[in-house]
């Protein structure tokens, strides 16, 4: 490999990476003054633990992080079905826009869009209309990973199904879940991480009482560098990495097998 | 082929029922047609070959009996029922898959227990059945295996072994010995004659390799862009085939062009080139007195000789080539109109103790019925 | 069966997405008013024909006059479209070498690579614009360490500039750059540059003739994923930008939840949807082109 190369992948890494080590660094700094060293403590973490404000929002974060990326991932693992599978069918051109362009639009629009059919609705907002929203913006996700996969997906093993006396349901569950279920799973965690990380839609969507940890980071970060959010931060950096090692490492082994599997 | 096969003769009969009968059957994809009107009866327990280059509708054919395609315009009649309109799932027919289609996820014993399972048979029944299967394709010891865990052949025999296992009426087989190698194909095909006829299941088999067809089939039908060219055993395509395109296919032919002079009942002449004496063989399908013609002989009938022999059918010419084959050889002789014919011998001698060799002027030679003369 | 497959997903993101613009449409001719929801006319279905008629005839195109007059709206479209476009292009300089280097790494790296670019993506969103706010403030690290190093001999300001915001761009949306072209580069057959050294070029010469337009697949894609969403960011500019900072998703937003001017924000979000209208479509056609030519 060139020196060249060498170097920009160095730099590269290194501008992704360095911001996120600051940040791990100063959450363990002693002093409340982000940016000046004032000895390792841990104390921030101890009051981030404490603080109910945030511990609420955590967990409202995380339910509709569950019940969201679930929705999702059955709507849009039936949109990936439909559009690998099915030929032409009426508005199939709409049926595919609106499935990827949500990929795309800036959260601000799909937020007001949302919020203002709620209003219309006479929806309060809650807990579920949160679900509903990010349920709709993830599932195109889910739709992109799995039609993917199913764009390779040996089709004569469904034909085999219905030849042995399968109905359409039954070849779903018992040929082609089982085998696309890496993909399904992989839309899933897709679909919950952005649910998790999501700021603006939830800020519109949001009821008054259902505060989510990225608003409620928002509101404190808006005021400038707080140490606490640099706890959280590392926190869930640690997941996350803790999170893609390991899905990374099961992957690995998905992929070996299917390698094995199809030959 | 076995014996039994010599006897076996359904569709000679007429008070036989056939089993599977086409009534003018066409299939279109738009403005391509890939089966053209086609008028076909299988009788049961016959092991009836498809047989035709890539595009003939071979697989087409096949896949309508399946239930995976449904015909534009005709009929289609599996044991008496209009197959009109019935799913794949609900037909008694099974398919054996060109690529096998084993269900990855699912071991060797749960693969061939998968139809089963969705048949009304008795839950304390499938275990035996399954066992039966294995027994009969002999895979006992890998019931607990994964498909990625044994051999291309092995999966060929679980697909066979699951395709049966609810005994149906009809089996389809799509180039099921495609991805084997020779050694392995000739045994497999003598397997699943074997099993074709212990089970006494029809078998309908695709397939583009003439030999394969020749060695398992007890009909052929050879087809050509959607229409049906020749069905009959396989010796009567090969040695009376009533078209040049089915004798062209099927293994090795010499095609001598010409007009068809005298046509006398059974026996045809036709005047091929200037000088010499018109070619006698038998009267082909469609051949008019005075009308183009084609006379086709196999390389195995034509003898060849140095010196000038006693027969019907003589011709001079001079040694091209010989393709020496180990168990015979293959002499190109050219004809004085430049033409070249083939001619098999086989090796009784040591091939250096052989009189004939490159350049020399030989004698082809043939009786008056080793040939046959075709319209098209 | 199939259609009960097909109308769910369908139906849903009718409601769900569909629809809802429609109603942002039409908000976006209505009038702001000190009520519950902020704005009139109401649609009132049980007043019948008459009411649908009044409520149509007091739908107009104000809010959109009001954006073409005061200067802030087209200003603020402007400067988004300029910092989305300048910022993709920072993306692109620094994303290319990344992916290119990955490319040409050995093999037995590349899913190592592939994790350490991932993972950002993973990482929450907002957490690492927050990081940038440590950084760039004027007590902030890099502050610091210029000053430590005697580059500078006081702090500058880039945090609540637009420099900050092509920054955060630029970081954050590094993965969506990275991955398309690093996917375009990896399917490229090394035999073709050996082709072309074989025929007189150098190595820089032939990746500027082989490499550079077999890349742009993935390089095209990797703009869209930049381009079209930065256009609309919120975040970015909110929290590294300065008050000056013209972006049209902190406009909107601020329309929306400072002002409590709906129907302007609606009409702010409509004329954003039509900007971006043509950018969606070229990216839906490069797709299209892509999986047709049998990716």
């Amino acid at each position: 490999m060139t020196s060249f190369n060498v170097v920009s992948l160095t730099l590269g890494f290194a501008f992704l990476y360095i911001p996120m080590l600051i940040l791990i660094i100063y959450s363990f700094n002693e002093s409340k003054l982000v940016t000046v060293w004032a000895g390792f403590s841990i104390k921030w973490y101890g009051e981030l633990l404490q603080n109910e404000a945030f511990l609420d929002a955590a967990w409202v974060t995380v339910k509709v992080g569950f019940l969201s990326s679930t929705i999702a991932t059955v709507l849009g693992t039936m949109a990936a079905f439909v559009l690998v599978r099915s030929g032409r069918f009426f508005g199939r051109t709409l049926f595919s826009g609106m499935i990827y362009a949500p990929l795309v639009m800036p959260e601000v629009i799909t937020g007001l869009s949302l919020l203002l059919l709620f209003i219309s609705l006479s929806v309060d907002r809650g807990v579920f209309t949160i679900v509903l929203a990010h349920a709709t913006f993830s599932m195109c996700y889910v739709s992109v990973v799995v039609s993917s996969r199913m764009a390779t997906f040996d089709q004569s093993l469904e034909e085999a199904a219905y030849d042995l006396g399968c109905t359409g349901w039954d070849a779903f569950k018992s040929v082609t879940l089982p085998i696309i279920a890496p993909a399904v799973i992989s839309g899933w965690l897709l679909a919950f991480t952005l649910s998790l990380d999501d700021l603006v839609i939830a800020s519109f969507t949001a009821g008054p009482s259902s505060t989510t940890l990225p608003i409620k980071i928002f509101s404190s970060v808006r005021l400038g560098v707080s140490p606490e959010i640099n706890a959280l931060s590392t926190i869930i950096i640690g997941l996350v990495t803790v999170g893609v090692i390991v899905a990374s490492i099961t992957s690995k082994r998905a992929l070996v097998r299917r390698q094995q599997e199809t030959v | 082929m076995s014996s039994a096969t010599v006897e076996f003769s359904p569709w000679t009969d007429p008070d036989t029922t056939p089993l599977i009968s086409f009534e003018g059957v066409t299939k279109r994809f738009g403005n391509f047609t890939a089966i053209d009107n086609i008028n076909l009866n299988i009788y049961p327990r016959e092991f009836f070959a498809l047989l035709g280059p890539s595009g003939c509708g071979k697989t087409t054919l096949m896949r309508m009996l399946g239930g995976f395609e449904e015909a534009t315009e005709g009929t289609i009649t599996i044991d008496g029922q209009d197959m009109a309109g019935i799913p794949a799932n609900k037909r008694a027919v099974n398919m054996m898959f060109q690529s096998y289609a084993l269900f990855p996820h699912l071991t060797v014993a749960d693969n061939i227990a998968f139809g089963l399972h969705r048949s009304p048979m008795p839950k304390s029944e499938i275990q035996g059945r399954v066992d039966e299967m294995l027994r009969l394709v002999q895979l006992q010891k890998f019931a607990k295996r994964k498909p990625h865990q044994i051999s291309g052949g092995q999966r060929q025999r679980v697909a066979l072994a699951r395709a049966l296992a609810k005994a149906p009426k009809l089996l389809l087989l799509d180039e099921p010995l495609g991805a084997l190698d020779k050694k392995l194909r000739q045994e497999t095909q003598f397997e699943l004659m074997d099993i074709q006829e212990t089970t006494g299941t029809t078998f309908v088999i695709v397939t583009h390799d003439q030999e394969e067809a020749m060695t398992v089939a007890s009909r052929i039908a050879v087809m050509d862009n959607g229409l049906l060219k020749q069905v009959d055993t396989p010796d009567r395509i090969y040695e009376t085939p009533n078209s040049v395109y089915v004798a062209d296919f099927i293994g090795d032919v010499n095609i001598i062009t010409g007009t068809a002079t005298t046509v006398d009942g059974d026996a045809t002449q036709l005047t091929w080139a200037e000088g010499v004496a018109p070619i006698k063989g038998m009267t082909g399908a469609r051949v008019t007195q005075g009308e183009p013609a084609s006379f086709v002989i196999r390389p195995e009938k034509v003898s060849i000789n140095k010196s000038e022999p006693e027969a019907s059918n003589k011709v001079q010419g001079q040694v091209l080539d010989i393709a020496y084959l180990g168990n015979m050889s293959t002499y190109h002789v050219e004809l004085p109109n430049r033409q070249i014919i083939k001619s098999q011998t086989a090796n009784n001698r040591r091939i250096a103790r052989r009189d004939i060799t490159w350049e020399d002027t030989v004698w082809l030679s043939w009786t008056e019925t080793a040939g046959i003369v075709l319209r098209d | 069966m199939r259609r009960l497959l097909i109308a769910i997903p369908y139906i849903w993101l009718l409601l769900l997405f569909l629809v809802p613009f429609g109603i942002v449409l039409k908000i976006s001719l209505s009038d702001y008013a000190l009520s519950i929801p902020p704005f009139t006319p109401q649609l009132d279905l049980s007043t019948g024909w008459q009411g649908f008629a009044e409520f149509w005839s007091q739908l107009d195109m104000e809010n959109y006059w009001f954006l073409t007059d005061d200067d802030l709206y087209w200003k603020a479209y402007l400067s988004s479209l300029q910092i989305a476009a300048l910022s993709t292009f920072f993306t692109l300089l620094v994303g290319f070498p990344i992916a290119y280097g990955m490319a040409n790494a050995p093999e037995h790296w590349r899913p190592t690579l592939m994790l350490l670019i991932i993972l950002p993506f993973w990482t929450s969103f907002l957490i690492r614009v927050y990081a940038w706010i440590g950084i760039l403030s004027n007590e902030g690290f890099l502050n610091q360490f210029l000053l430590a190093i005697g580059l500078i001999s006081a702090p500058i300001k880039i945090l609540n500039t637009d420099i900050a915001v092509y920054i955060g761009i630029t970081y954050t949306y590094l993965p969506f750059m990275v991955l398309p072209i690093y996917a375009t580069l990896e399917k490229l057959d090394g035999s073709l540059l050996e082709a072309a050294e074989d025929l007189g070029c150098t190595r820089l010469q032939a990746f500027w003739a082989v490499t550079v337009p077999l890349s742009k697949p993935g390089v095209i894609a990797g703009c869209f994923l930049v381009f079209i969403p930065a256009l609309g960011e919120f975040v970015i500019p909110s929290l590294l930008g300065g008050s000056d900072t013209l972006m049209i998703g902190k406009v909107l937003w601020e329309e929306f939840f400072s002002n409590r001017d709906w129907p302007v924000a609606s009409a702010v979000a409509i004329i954003l949807l039509l900007i971006l209208v043509i950018p969606i479509i070229l990216f839906q056609r490069n797709e299209q082109k892509q999986r047709e030519a049998g990716n």
